[in-house]
């Protein structure tokens, strides 16, 4: 809620998937905590434009779907080895794809999901920072450090301006 | 020991077929299918990567942070391996029997994760193939075009899995990684609004799984002789139950084993003992291992697990509903056991139904809301945990140091128990529908379909965008590919 306006802020969701155990996997939820703690600071949730709600997991299903309830705005955040460093903003539209078989829906078709089972879809964005190293127990690499980090100045902007 | 279409004689010159759906950067599932020049399939292969390292990963980390630690290994299935792990780690903390406060707690947690993973299945994964045909348009073949076909399935679908994670939620902390179970005990109570909030809801989720028990029965029934020889290839079958009166039991019990032909091969097995019964084998070909009965060697100890084995396994279902379900499943077979893959649809049904029926019993007893959070007793060195995880039988065995440092650990997880079944359903279906045809991404997919009977867990490791393709190649004789195809990128 705007205290100046009374008039409740968007809400956005910032999902942070992928495997913290797992090297550059651990890019997107890695860039939820810190959003988190950003977020946790004084001040700063008061002064934003929006209202931020994050998540995390391994991977996306179906039951995320009903996480877009009442969303204005959100945003995927996923390693990537197909974009180019240090990461790529991309707006995504409701879409079938062949994710069945996968244990793992892209975003795209939980919006797909979400739109068949009559919801309001918000703007819809992922950020696909680029990853190269997976390795069971490693931390994230030196790249994808500093990729995170252009990534989140990126994010905190869109936030404080109230779009991306 | 090789199995019939396992190897092909002379494979050189055959032409190549692989399927893989590289659902996660290893890999992690591939199939391989030699052809010869007359189309006919002379070698029949499932690769799964399973998930390597993590037991050196483990080692060397104190035991209490090892029930958290280990559900980094699968983004499918975190609360069977997290409550494993507890298990196995209440011996070394002398923790027996728990409290039943305690026990009935990881029982929520655990059924409700049941009844998300089998919801997940049927209603996102194969109801696809069962409502639409194998060989149905690639198009249709997904969960948003059963959505528009079906609306109503897919919506309970999406709100089965969803009472299932928030029963986790609650029991567990959180929906991803909670830290609900530890060793000796649990961490909290349910608060009577969390209870209320399930509450709510579980008549609801008992009608939408007795429904889609119906949906599969009747499947079956329509299906007829497709329906019973898809895959079908017999097997003995192992699975805990319940001890005393051998009940379906998914969080704990003795293993018990049967024969192909449903006479008992080995029951009341202590589940610490479980080493004595089964080994595993290594085959050059795969990354995953072999499990078999050590009593019965390599050839013949294979076995299925899953809910195809417990449904059948067991003497009978401890909640109404699923109890006459069960019954009719087993009279539908005319008195044999069930042995096409097919038929784990209908017992993963019956499982969700029974799953259902145990929650609602759950959140009807006081001891979910007070009593003792913790046990302790005698230290001990060594501890298994074994549960009946969503896809069958998972071990978990640990030693542990006196300085409280995990000094060995060995994971067994279903997957792997059902790696033999899943080869030999794979070889079954490639020889009834590849050999001599053309093919067609239908055809492929009824090889997909059969490996999806076992709900195959390949998510033990990592995702990322952009590595997620399902690839089909054409290598002709000398190892040129000469036809590709990818289903999702």
């Amino acid at each position: 809620m705007s205290p100046a306006s009374g008039v409740p802020k968007p809400k956005w969701l910032v999902f942070g998937i992928g495997n913290p155990s797992r090297g550059d996997d651990s890019l997107g939820s890695t860039l939820v905590d810190r959003l988190e703690q950003w977020l946790d600071q004084d001040g700063v949730s008061h002064s934003l434009p929006v209202e931020v709600i994050v998540q995390t997991d391994f991977q996306c299903q179906i039951e995320h779907a009903l996480d877009l309830k009442d969303v204005a705005t959100a945003v995927f955040v996923d390693a990537s080895v197909a974009c180019a460093p240090p990461f790529a903003l991309t707006e995504i539209s409701a879409e079938k794809d062949a994710s069945h078989s996968t244990h793992a829906l892209s975003p795209a078709c939980v919006l797909e999901v979400a739109r068949k089972l009559n919801m309001p879809l918000p703007q819809t964005w992922t950020m696909a920072i680029r990853g190269d190293s997976f390795e069971l127990g490693e931390p994230l690499s030196v790249e994808a450090e500093r990729n995170l980090g252009h990534a989140f100045n990126r994010l905190i902007e869109c936030l404080r301006m109230g779009k991306v | 020991m090789t199995f019939q279409l396992e190897t092909a004689s002379n494979p050189k010159g055959l032409r190549r077929i692989a399927i893989e759906p590289v659902s996660r950067v290893e890999g992690h599932g591939k199939v391989t299918l030699l052809l010869d020049d007359n189309g006919d399939v002379q070698q029949a292969r499932l690769h799964i990567v399973e998930f390597r390292g993590f037991e050196k990963f483990i080692q060397g980390r104190p035991y209490w942070e090892v029930p958290v630690m280990v559900q980094r290994l699968c983004g499918i299935c975190p609360v069977s391996h997290h409550l494993a792990a507890s298990k196995a780690m209440d011996r070394v903390v002398g923790a027996l029997p728990l409290s039943r406060t305690a026990e009935k707690l990881r029982r929520l947690m655990h059924y409700g994760q049941m009844l998300q993973s089998h919801a997940l299945h049927f209603f996102h994964l194969s109801s696809p193939d069962l409502l639409f045909g194998f060989g149905a348009d690639v198009a249709k073949r997904n969960v948003v075009a059963v959505a528009e076909a079906y609306p109503d399935i897919a919506v309970q679908g999406v709100k089965l899995r969803k009472f299932g994670q928030e029963a986790i939620r609650i029991t567990a902390g959180k929906r991803v990684h909670g830290t609900g179970s530890i060793p000796g005990g649990i961490n909290k109570l349910l608060s009577v609004a969390e209870r209320d909030s399930l509450r709510k809801d579980i008549d609801q989720m008992i009608a939408w799984s007795k429904g889609a028990v119906d949906i599969v029965r009747k499947l079956a029934t329509d299906g007829g002789e497709e329906f019973r020889e898809f895959g079908h290839f017999e097997s003995k079958m192992m699975s805990l139950v319940r001890p005393g009166d051998g009940a379906l039991d998914f969080y704990g019990g003795v293993l018990r084993g049967r024969n192909a032909d449903g006479s008992i091969l080995f029951d009341g097995v202590d589940d610490q003992n479980y080493h004595d019964l089964i080994r595993e084998e290594v085959k050059s070909w795969s990354y995953m291992k072999f499990p078999y009965l050590i009593a019965q060697g390599k050839e013949d100890g294979w076995y299925k697990v899953g809910p195809l084995a417990r449904v059948q396994n067991c003497d009978f279902i401890p909640s109404e509903l699923a109890e006459a379900e069960r019954k009719t499943f087993k009279a539908a077979r005319g008195g044999g056991l069930w042995h096409s893959p097919l038929a784990y649809h209908w017992a993963r049904m019956i499982e969700m139904l029974h799953a259902a029926e145990v929650i609602r019993d759950l959140l009807n007893d006081p001891d979910l809301l007070d009593g003792e959070l913790i046990k302790q007793g005698e230290r001990r060195s060594e501890g298994v945990g074994i549960i009946e995880a969503p896809r069958g039988t998972l071990i978990h065995h640990y030693q542990v140091g006196e300085d409280d440092l995990v000094t060995m650990c060995n994971l067994i997880v279903s997957t792997t128990h059902n790696n033999q079944p899943m080869n030999e359903a794979v070889r079954r279906v490639a020889r009834r529908y590849l050999n001599g045809r053309t093919i067609t991404e239908g055809l492929l997919n009824h090889i997909e379909v059969a490996i999806r009977c076992f709900d195959p867990c390949l998510s033990c490791a990592t995702h990322a965008l952009g590595k997620m393709p399902l690839l089909v190649e054409l290598v002709d004789a000398d190892g040129t590919i000469v036809d590709s195809m990818v289903k999702n990128d």
